[in-house]
């Protein structure tokens, strides 16, 4: 039998509300996803009504600013705060983008957060990313070559440089795999945008000899044709990188070593 | 103890701590030359703040014109304001040619000239000829190099057999009773388990601590765990008054804008719309190392010639550089701009402000990471099985002052000299001595302590008051008043970590006892930061005292040690800076004004 209702050990619950404190000026309400594997609770949504008038900008500002003075337990990573690590990524007011850059102002009402969709939660905003890592390892993303290196750096022109571009500013914070509904039904066995973007940085790079190999690699109906270019991935990224393109590019080195 | 703590025991060759530039390449290294290596790392390894560096690294490639690894050591030498061990410096500077080449071997996306080679660009302090005239020296991949090699070093590990365990927290280093490093303990977050690693070798590649400030480049992760680790040990932190304030974070927000900007010819200016920066550095100007362009910041400030509502901070001008060239070589300071201050760098300038950006001080060891104490009257006393890398380690190549781009080539130098000097020194798969039945207790109190801590102030309170305290007593300029109070304060601010209060018990992801743990490790290095600037009475690179304006080569031409004890009580001593390079290729260079 389907079952079309959440499990009732998933069913999301009402939480606690933390009300502003008096004489706030500019209060806004961050409404956000609370789970602890260690109480045996539902997953809840906790609301804190936040002064703007006293808080830094951006959603990660608010969530480090609940986190010190209102409620120690929130728990979500965070690292450089500036957009370049890929931490904090989550899901904010419906999209998967990074808390660190992603402004409150931006949003209409309340600021609605949750962890990225579709991958197991370990507690709160932090979500298992282990089989994410374990994809990037399967496409053996590193230079590849036969040729014996030079003494001094293998040359690459301007023009074949710029290849590169759009694709190895990619930070895997994996907000474009989790908002794919192609990698929320067959994430075991479909690569994903983030994954397939990796490689075709290597298969692009003018450098690395394993074009081959790496194109055999991916031939496959799950790993890279369950891209049905939904451009979900496209739509979300934090650094506005574009792997459905990546994608297609590869589907079309595909088609030409055919003929 | 122990029975609340279950513990799993691993045993390595070798473990490394942290996944950043230095622990990558030391990582690779050591399981390349076939030693059973883990790598600990409380990021994901792409996440260590590596990823954050963005203008490039060092190294006399000649890509760009003529270029000598002696210039280079002389601009580092000078930039260190000659409190950098000229050994070290050497080793560093002839390295960092074939580090950088095994880097592009490796695929690091670098950007290149019309002829295809790596591409440089001018940089702060770095010239031709000893000082005659800017190089172009720094090798970038636009203005995003450190991820481009945190990436490339990370994809490189994977190859690799090593095991890397992460998102384990290190809580301490095991050491034996005859001053040996046996191994490290850590906290695996995602299961609340407690793992003992043993090993031969313990290398400590845990970054700076940054986080001791209140406004700073560094991500919030930059925590000095392996310091605090060391002083926890019983072993000294060296030279930890010199903090360097990097001139050009984002007003209010603090994010980095590189120092490439000026380098590709920017500029600063003040309200009155004058590039000050002529009156304080007439040759080098805009690229004059970071503690001077930082302190003529200040003056500038200081004297009413701030800009902004407050006249509080500086404009950093690239609006007139073609707008291909900003994208080509600068696209994500323009992101940054854009989101953090909302400035279109083709159109507006950038507010400016200096903010903490790196340590020069940490724990001292030689160039091969060697970690080093002064005992029985040697200063240069090994501590066996234990190494430290990177910005955790003060080797000390960077002296008084780093220069700009001379910190991605030290991660990678240094993190492959230990991998070599571990080959060297560890026999794989030796049988390690069993470990004495008290190993665990001291780690597992501290765990326990903390986790369950009752006290009324919570941890960001205490952590505001300690950056707070830094940021305003132990900042670009300092004075003796204000730093004898800032021990006093910084004193009381270690004196309430005994009213911490702790509210997440658990131990899955308890991320409220994590920061605990980090600011009880963060503490430690402010203290003797505060201890060692109010001690250091001259001037010297980013350590400037207004009560004594200069350099005191008599005097103070040593490294500080300090030892830090649990009741938070420093000893300071010294040890001598290494007079003297590796061979005959160079010469010492001795001191002289430093002018830029």
């Amino acid at each position: 039998m389907v079952e079309f209702a959440l499990p009732r050990n998933s069913q999301v619950k009402t939480g606690k509300t933390h009300k502003a404190p008096a004489g706030a000026k500019k209060v806004k309400t961050f409404r956000v996803y609370r789970w602890n594997p260690d109480d045996g609770q539902n997953p809840h949504i906790d609301s804190y009504e936040i002064d703007l008038a006293d808080c830094a900008p951006m959603v990660l500002d608010a969530l480090i600013k609940i986190k010190n003075e209102i409620d120690p337990t929130l728990t979500f990573r965070r690292s450089c705060r500036e957009g370049i690590c890929g931490s904090c990524a989550m899901n904010i007011d419906g999209t998967n983008t990074l808390a660190c850059t992603k402004a409150i102002e931006d949003i209409d009402g309340d600021v609605k957060i949750y962890p990225l969709p579709h991958m197991p939660v370990i507690k709160d905003l932090v979500p298992d990313l282990t089989h994410f890592y374990a994809q990037y390892a399967s496409i053996k993303p590193w230079m590849q070559t036969q040729s014996p290196a030079p003494a001094r750096e293998r040359l690459q022109s301007k023009e074949d440089r710029d290849k590169i571009d759009g694709l190895y500013e990619c930070i895997l914070c994996a907000c474009c795999s989790t908002s794919c509904p192609s990698y929320w039904w067959n994430g075991d066995r479909y690569l994903g945008p983030a994954i397939l973007l990796q490689a075709y940085r290597w298969i692009i790079d003018s450098r690395d000899e394993m074009t081959g190999e790496r194109l055999d690699n991916l031939e496959d109906p799950f790993r890279l044709y369950r891209c049905h270019t939904i451009m979900n991935c496209a739509k979300t990224c934090p650094k506005g990188l574009n792997p459905a393109k990546a994608i297609a590019e590869i589907k079309k080195l595909m088609v030409e070593r055919r003929v | 103890m122990a029975a609340a703590y279950p513990i799993t025991e691993h045993i390595y060759d070798v473990v490394v701590v942290g996944a950043g530039g230095a622990g990558l390449r030391a990582t690779m290294g050591m399981a390349a030359a076939g030693l059973k290596t883990a790598c600990i790392t409380k990021v994901f390894p792409t996440r260590s703040h590596t990823v954050a560096a963005q203008g490039g690294i060092s190294a006399a490639l000649g890509n760009m014109g003529a270029d000598d690894w002696r210039w280079h050591m002389y601009d580092t030498v000078k930039g260190a304001d000659w409190l950098g061990d000229q050994d070290a410096i050497e080793y560093m500077c002839r390295e960092a040619v074939p580090a950088v080449l095994e880097l592009e071997h490796f695929g690091v996306p670098f950007s290149r000239t019309e002829e295809g080679k790596i591409y440089q660009r001018a940089f702060g302090g770095m010239t031709k000829e000893f000082g005659k005239e800017p190089a172009q020296r720094t090798c970038a991949a636009a203005d995003r190099t450190g991820h481009a090699i945190l990436h490339t070093l990370y994809q490189q590990s994977l190859k690799y057999e090593s095991e890397f365990f992460i998102e384990y927290y290190a809580l301490d280093l095991i050491m034996d009773e005859e001053g040996v490093c046996r191994g490290v303990m850590a906290w695996d977050l995602s299961t609340g388990q407690i793992h003992r690693f043993r090993a031969q070798m313990v290398v400590l590649a845990t970054g700076g601590y940054g986080r001791a400030y209140f406004s700073c480049t560094s991500a919030h992760t930059c925590t000095g765990d392996g310091g605090a680790m060391v002083l926890r040990a019983g072993l000294p932190l060296q030279d930890m008054e010199f903090v360097q304030f990097h001139p050009t974070g984002i007003y209010g927000a603090g994010c980095l804008i590189t120092e490439g900007v000026r380098g590709e010819g920017g500029y600063l200016v003040n309200s009155k719309g004058e590039r000050f920066m002529e009156r304080y550095a007439p040759s080098a100007k805009d690229l004059a190392s970071r503690d001077v362009v930082s302190r003529a910041m200040t003056i500038e400030i200081r004297e009413g010639r701030g800009v902004g509502p407050k006249a509080d901070h500086i404009f950093l001008h690239l609006d007139h550089l073609d707008p291909k060239i900003i994208h080509e070589r600068l696209p994500g300071i323009s992101e940054s701009a854009r989101i953090f201050a909302g400035v279109d760098v083709n159109k507006q300038p950038i507010p400016v402000l200096p903010t903490v950006h790196y340590n020069m001080g940490g724990i001292p060891t030689n160039y091969h990471g060697e970690v080093l104490t002064l005992k029985d009257g040697n200063p240069d006393t090994v501590v066996p099985g234990l190494m430290a890398i990177g910005e955790a380690a003060c080797v000390s190549v960077h002296g008084a002052n780093r220069l700009g781009s001379n910190s991605l080539i030290d991660l990678v130098v240094f993190g492959r000299a230990a991998a070599i000097r571990a080959k060297e020194v560890v026999k794989p798969g030796a049988r390690q001595k069993p470990m004495p039945a008290t190993a665990d207790d001291f780690t597992l109190g501290r765990l326990d302590h903390f986790r369950n801590a009752k006290g009324g102030t919570p941890t960001a309170r205490i952590r505001d008051r300690m950056q707070r305290t830094m940021q305003n007593n132990c900042a670009v300029f300092r004075t003796g008043e204000v730093l004898h109070e800032g021990v006093k304060l910084i004193d009381e601010v270690h004196a309430s970590m005994g009213d911490i209060g702790v509210t997440d018990r658990g131990m899955v992801w308890n991320s409220d006892l994590v920061e605990t743990l980090e600011l009880d490790n963060l503490i430690g290095q402010a203290v003797v930061t505060m201890h060692g600037a109010a001690n250091r009475e001259e001037s010297r690179g980013a350590h400037a005292r207004e009560d004594f304006p200069n350099r005191d080569d008599d005097n103070w031409m040593k490294h500080t040690l300090a030892w830090f004890s649990e009741k938070g009580k420093v000893t300071l001593d010294y040890r001598p800076v290494h007079t003297y390079t590796l061979t005959n290729d160079i010469q010492y260079i001795p001191p002289k004004a430093r002018v830029y």
